[in-house]
């Protein structure tokens, strides 16, 4: 406990003061908040053209995730973060292959597979 | 820089080159390289928590057309409830981080007061699922009605489990600083928890737009 180094416990990057760090969650609260608001209004309502919801809340929740991983998590471009950014960036490509494989391949054997009811009909 | 690296990193904890070079730039301590390092692991496993989940979330998102003549989304989903969930997992989150500062500069009014408020609206969080829960099983719409309820069942009840191990640690964690006092290690395990719980709420961000927002939007 003596050789403890209070400002390299801080939960912010070193140098900042608390004031700052407080700061920085009621920037990255707003700016949740305000991204939420938006994706739950153009969710229940059409003043957005229809198709194009699922593409808008999509990147409004990018957008999010963003604002939480910054905001929240500290994820930034300092040098003592290279490594958690680098486990984020093979985390991110190892979810996206895990979701965009499994929809295309799905979506494909969907697509060959012979209709249901001439299936029933050759196992009678 | 090997130098300075061997002193702030005794047992070479950091071998790899980026976490040599961060340890040398935090030359002040091993202590706080240890915190860094600690982070770092406990990231790791964070990233595959959410990766299990992204199998979740394929699953979900292959199986969401297959109601075998059951309800879809659309006539289950109720958004004023999903709005009220998602309000009390952001602000829990945010009092998460304000509680983490307080232990950092150890004021126990923060500390305390923040974390209490987080596990209140955690559980209020987990309340209203389990509410949503029992209300779609009474009206016949439970897990074994159809692969759609299944994987929505999976999905969302994974993340509640989730939840509700982060209600349990963050009890754990006050119990802990209230017995044994801010110590480095006590410190570095809030630090880990208040990872986890800003986790919970990314992967919920992606649950209510891809489960509820397009689900009830279909």
């Amino acid at each position: 406990m003596s050789d403890f180094d209070p400002e390299g416990a801080t939960d912010v990057a070193p140098g900042e003061d608390e004031a700052e760090g407080v700061l920085t969650y009621v920037v990255g609260l707003g700016l949740a908040v305000v991204l939420t608001i938006v994706s739950f209004f153009i969710a229940g309502n059409s003043l957005v053209w229809g198709p194009s919801i699922p593409v808008a809340l999509t990147v409004l929740a990018v957008a999010q995730m963003g604002v939480h991983l910054v905001f929240f998590l500290h994820i930034t471009t300092g040098p003592d973060n290279v490594n958690n950014v680098m486990a984020l960036a093979f985390g991110v490509l190892i979810v996206l292959l895990i979701m965009a494989g499994s929809l295309w391949i799905m979506a494909h054997m969907n697509h060959n597979m012979m209709p249901m009811e001439q299936m029933m009909q050759m196992q009678r | 820089m090997s130098g300075a690296a061997a002193t702030a990193d005794p047992h070479r904890l950091g071998r790899s080159s980026g976490l040599r070079h961060a340890a040398s730039e935090n030359a002040g301590g091993g202590l706080r390289a240890k915190r860094i390092i600690t982070g770092y692991g406990f990231w790791i496993f964070l990233l595959s928590d959410i990766i299990m989940f992204s199998a979740f979330f394929a699953t979900y998102a292959v199986l969401v057309g297959n109601t075998a003549g059951g309800p879809s989304g659309k006539d289950l989903f109720d958004l004023r409830n999903v709005a009220i969930e998602t309000a009390l997992l952001l602000f829990s989150s945010f009092t998460c981080g304000i509680g983490s500062i307080g232990a950092e500069t150890r004021r126990g009014s923060w500390f305390y007061g923040a974390m209490s408020v987080t596990f209140l609206f955690g559980a209020g969080f987990i309340a209203l699922e389990i509410h949503e829960f029992a209300g779609l099983v009474a009206q016949g719409a439970g897990p074994t009605r159809s692969a759609f309820l299944s994987a929505f069942f999976t999905l969302v009840g994974c993340h509640g489990l989730h939840v509700t191990a982060g209600l349990l640690w963050l009890l754990t964690m006050m119990a802990q600083v209230y017995a044994k006092g801010y110590r480095a290690d006590i410190l570095r395990r809030i630090l880990c928890f208040s990872l986890f719980w800003h986790a919970l709420d990314i992967i919920w961000v992606a649950l209510f737009t891809v489960v509820y927002l397009m689900g009830a939007g279909q």
